[in-house]
This record gives C-alpha cells, sequence and structure tokens, in this order.
C-alpha cells in the first residue's frame, strides 16, 4: 500500500485507461476469425476430396457399367482385346492381407496391452511403450523392404511354394505395423478402468488372471473394439507395403502364397505408370479410390459408434 | 429368534466385570502383535484383537488412524501397496494369514469385502452376482439361478431387482448398487464379511437400509465395519474398537465404549473434541 503515492492514479483507473485502446479490440474481432478459417480448412479439403473422388468415379461409370463393377470377377484393365473392370479381385486381395494382419495383431495387441495395464512394472512399462512407439514411428516403405527382403525368405524356408510376392508376408507386416495402435489404444481402455473394480473383484477371491480377463477386459471391450477397427481400417488403407510385397496380380480366390493385388497397390501401379489422362484407367483408380474410401469411412464410423454406444460408464 | 441370540449378549453384560472373555462366543479372528508399515510409516503399532463369531464388530477413530488399513490387513487386501511390510500374527480360524503358504485367493473365498463406493462390475445385475460362484467353478446354470436369488434376498434387494436382472448394474442407484455389491459377496457364502465405510456414499434412507441389513446379516455371518461415524457404530455392533495413530486404544463391547470408556482418549473422541 505504501508503495503507491496518493497522487498516483489508481489501478482500476489504469485498466479502464488501457480498455478499447490500441490493437486489444481489433485482435479480440479478429481472432475468431482466423481460428474458425483454420478450422474450416480442414472440412473444406475434405469436401473436395470427397467431391474430385465422386466427379472422377461418375465419369468412369460412363464408361463402366457400375454392375460389371461391382460383381466382376476379372480385372483386366490393361487388356488391349477387352478390358474388363470387375474390382472384386481387388477387394479380395485387399482382404486377404487385411484379414492376416488382424490374425496377427489382434491376438498379440491386446495380450500386449493385458500385461502393460495389469502386470508391468512401471519400469517394464517405461521400456516397452517407447519401443511401441518406436514401432509406430517406422515408415511404411521401410515395413515394405522387411516383408519382401525378409519375412518373405524367412516364409520360404518355411513354406517352400510361397512366391516372391505373396498376400501373407506382408500381411503379416501390416500386422506389425497396426500392432502398437491396437496395444496402445487398448491399454488406454484398460488402464481407465477404476482400480475399485479390480478391489472388489480380488476381494471375491479372483486371482490376478481372471480379474485381467474376466473383469477388465470386458470392461474395457468397447475401447479395444474401436481400437481394432480402427486398425483394421489402417490395414485396409495400407499402401506401401503392399506395393512392393505383395504383387500386382489380382485374383479371386482364397489363397495366400502367390501374388494377388489389393486396391492400393492397383492405384499406386496406374498412378506411377503411364496410363494417359482421360483413359478409362485413368478414371477407374478414382473409382477404385472412393471403393477404398468408402470401406475406411465405414470402419471410421463404426468404430466411432462402437466407442459412443458401449462405452461403459464406471 | 432374535431374542434367542439376544440373551447371551445380555448375558455377558451382566458379567462384563469378568476379566476373562465370554466363552460362548467363537473367535473367528485372533490378531496378536499386529504392526504394519507403509515405507517408513508405522501405519499400525502391535494390534492385538480378538473378532468373535456372528457378532458386528466397528472399529472408529479419526481419519488416518489405521481402522482402514487394519480392515484391509484381514483380508491382506492391504498387500496391493507393494510397499507395505508387516510382522506378528492375525489367526483366522488358528491358522495365521500373514503366512507365505497362506494362499490369499483362498483367504478372500472365505472373507468377503464391501467396500465404500459401491463397485459393482459392468456386467448385468445377474452376472455381477453369479461372478464368484463362477470363477470358484460354479458353473450349473440352475444351481447359479438359486445363488443369485438367495443372495439377492439376502441383501433384501431381490424385490427391487428381480425383473430386471439383465439389465447393467450401473442403472440402479447408489444404495442398491451397495446391497448389489453385499449380493456378491453373499454369493461366495462367506465367514466373514469385512465392510469399509459401507454407508459412507449414500444417502441416509439407503444408509438405514444398509444398517438394517448388516443387523440381520449378523445371524449367519461374523462382521467387522470400519465407520467414521459413531452413531452408526454405537447402533449396530456389539463391540467397538477405537483405533488412534495406529494403537488400539481401547476395544470392549460397544455399549461400554459409549457409555462408559476407560480411557481419557476415547471419551473425548466419542464426545465429539476431536476427530
Amino acid at each position: 500500500m505504501s508503495l503507491h503515492k496518493p497522487s498516483d492514479p489508481s489501478v482500476q483507473q489504469m485498466i479502464a485507461d488501457t480498455q478499447g485502446k490500441g490493437m486489444k479490440r481489433l485482435i479480440e474481432k479478429l481472432m475468431p476469425i482466423l481460428l474458425f478459417t483454420a478450422a474450416t480448412l480442414s472440412v473444406l479439403t475434405t469436401f473436395a476430396i470427397v467431391f474430385t473422388l465422386i466427379f472422377e468415379t461418375f465419369e468412369f461409370f460412363q464408361r463402366v457399367s457400375i454392375t460389371d463393377y461391382l460383381f466382376g470377377t476379372e480385372w483386366l484393365p490393361f487388356s488391349s482385346k477387352e478390358p474388363m473392370f470387375g474390382i472384386l479381385p481387388l477387394i479380395v486381395g485387399t482382404l486377404k492381407v487385411t484379414f492376416i494382419a488382424i490374425i496377427v495383431a489382434v491376438p498379440l495387441g491386446i495380450a500386449s496391452a493385458v500385461y502393460l495395464s495389469e502386470y508391468a512394472s512401471d519400469n517394464a512399462r517405461r521400456v516397452i511403450k517407447p519401443i511401441l512407439e518406436v514401432l509406430a514411428g517406422v515408415p511404411t516403405i521401410v515395413y515394405g523392404f522387411f516383408a519382401l527382403t525378409f519375412v518373405t525368405p524367412v516364409l520360404q524356408q518355411l513354406i517352400p511354394s510361397l512366391k516372391v510376392f505373396n498376400a501373407l508376408s506382408p500381411g503379416i507386416v501390416v500386422g506389425i505395423m497396426i500392432l502398437p495402435m491396437i496395444t496402445s489404444l487398448s491399454e488406454d481402455a484398460m488402464s481407465s478402468v477404476p482400480q475399485s473394480m479390480r478391489e472388489g473383484a480380488l476381494g471375491l477371491g479372483s486371482t490376478k488372471l481372471e480379474v485381467s480377463l474376466k473383469v477388465v477386459l470386458p470392461a474395457a471391450l468397447s475401447g479395444i473394439t474401436a481400437s481394432v477397427v480402427l486398425a483394421v481400417s489402417r490395414a485396409i488403407g495400407e499402401t506401401m507395403i503392399v506395393s512392393l510385397a505383395a504383387g500386382s496380380t489380382p485374383k479371386f480366390d482364397f489363397g495366400v502364397t502367390d501374388s494377388v493385388q489389393t486396391m492400393t497397390a492397383y492405384i499406386v501401379q496406374v498412378a506411377t505408370g503411364d496410363a494417359g489422362y482421360g483413359t478409362t484407367i485413368y478414371y477407374s483408380i478414382y473409382a477404385v479410390g472412393f471403393t477404398l474410401f468408402i470401406f475406411t469411412l465405414v470402419m471410421n464410423l463404426l468404430a466411432h459408434y462402437i466407442s459412443k454406444r458401449f462405452r461403459e460408464e464406471y | 429368534m432374535v431374542i434367542a441370540k439376544e440373551a447371551p449378549v445380555k448375558e455377558t453384560i451382566v458379567t462384563r466385570d469378568n476379566v476373562i472373555a465370554p466363552v460362548q462366543k467363537n473367535i473367528v479372528y485372533e490378531t496378536r502383535g499386529l504392526d504394519l508399515w507403509y515405507g517408513e510409516h508405522h501405519g499400525l503399532k502391535n494390534i492385538n484383537l480378538d473378532i468373535y463369531e456372528n457378532e458386528v464388530t466397528a472399529i472408529i477413530g479419526p481419519s488416518g488412524c489405521g481402522k482402514s488399513t487394519y480392515l484391509k490387513t484381514l483380508n491382506r487386501m492391504v498387500e496391493l501397496v507393494p510397499i507395505v511390510r508387516t510382522s506378528g500374527e492375525i489367526l483366522y480360524r488358528e491358522r495365521n494369514i500373514l503366512s507365505k503358504d497362506y494362499a490369499v485367493e483362498e483367504l478372500r473365498t472365505h472373507v468377503g469385502m464391501v467396500f465404500q463406493k459401491p463397485n459393482p462390475f459392468p456386467k448385468s445385475i445377474y452376472d455381477n452376482i453369479a461372478y464368484g460362484p463362477r470363477i470358484h467353478g460354479i458353473k450349473n446354470k440352475k444351481i447359479l439361478d438359486e445363488i443369485v436369488e438367495k443372495s439377492l434376498r439376502g441383501a433384501a434387494i431381490w424385490d427391487e431387482v428381480k425383473d430386471r436382472l439383465n439389465q447393467n448394474a450401473y442403472g440402479l442407484s447408489g444404495g442398491q448398487q451397495q446391497r448389489i455389491c453385499i449380493a456378491r459377496c453373499l454369493a461366495i457364502e462367506p465367514d466373514v464379511i469385512l465392510m469399509d465405510e459401507p454407508t459412507s456414499a449414500l444417502d441416509p434412507i439407503s444408509t438405514l437400509k444398509v444398517e438394517e441389513l448388516v443387523q440381520e446379516l449378523k445371524e449367519k455371518y461374523s462382521i467387522v465395519i470400519v465407520t467414521h461415524n459413531m452413531q452408526q457404530a454405537a447402533r449396530i455392533s456389539n463391540r467397538t474398537a477405537f483405533f488412534l495413530n495406529g494403537e488400539v486404544i481401547e476395544y470392549d463391547e460397544t455399549d461400554n465404549i459409549f457409555q462408559n470408556p476407560s480411557d481419557q482418549r476415547t471419551e473425548d473422541y466419542i464426545s465429539g473434541r476431536f476427530g
């Protein structure tokens, strides 16, 4: 108090003097507009992409009938005699790789999540989690090399009939790629199950494993399921690994040892090739891209729905 | 039935000047020289306490006095904190539960626990109650149905939930959830029920229901209840232990503790001078 001489203006007076002066009022007006623009930009970009996809896909269906596209079992776009645009072989190729990835990633991912959430000491967690994050940060092209030059030769020792390009090896490697995602999101879901629930189960004479598998895991099921669906969405959209290691032979069968082609790999093949602008092949990549977009969109919406609808309220 | 049960209690009051404990009651828990440390903190100091069959034993004391810690030692739940060390003995039915070869799961199958905050599992009411019997190997649907009904009746909540056994237990009110947790505990037919401030998160009406329930349950079970609420201890318990700074200051029949405490600190606490 004594610092203030009576002749000095009061703090309230000084505040009142600065109010409404200079840039302050203008900034207050402008900032929300700038922030809104930033937020709108991503929304607009999304719309632009979807619009382009729809527009070019529409062009494609002027040339190829939509039923031939959706139900055709032959994908021979480069045939000089009679090109065929049946999407099913590409979808089957994609699903093969995705399915193998799920078989690898779901059990491993959930098992690691149970370990990290229920068993690991703080020290173990401090070591394992960063390593998982490194795994998540490996560029997919490196995974592609890994599949082609390491996993495939190793698998060929076990399965002599395995071709150089096949669905199995990239499937396993895509599984490894999505593993950190499943582990990390599932672990979050399990860690957020309240401790009181574990105590309740332990108090009834449950063993640690029973608590983990019969109480914590079911309680976290919505989060775990959502993580799996999101991971599946990533596996479906994965491009580099399959382009390098899965081959480019669209096939409508269920073998995993032969070369296959996924939707993404087809788009890469055309986009890096010399298909001329305006050709049917050129438009076909938009149709395939749009199909892929529908797949991942449905998966993402499903994940969103599951985590909302089945979220456990503790 | 009720009169027959109360008769021996009256008798013990008449003979309370006798040094020897009343002989008609069996001892469930015998604590001998129990010490407990949380890291460096000496949480329980030389506890000696007997807990009797078919009685309600209340543990009272101010916050941080060790009453919850002691309760959690009785089913070794205290071990969930890794830095806890104990010494001394707790004999449950004449076996030392603190010895390494006493399997903790076996102990907790005999000794159920009800927690401060209702903690049902996010499962249906039915699955909550059937959880205990199921993990202990009972799979037969008919037997489970019977256990579920019996336990819910035992916890005085059957009429409220019998039409919605398949609904999630989280749809119930806090008081109902707590009685579900008591029913879940009854489903494994324990010998002892430990209650850690079971009504502190409940409204007065739910509290009353749980208190009435405790009175019924002591016919079949031995109950140890930790409570902040001294009136509650006075209303429902047969014996009361007063804990202060990790020590048992006084342990006696509840009437004596509340009407004629022998230690000044007990008197100060129950008359509200501290805590």
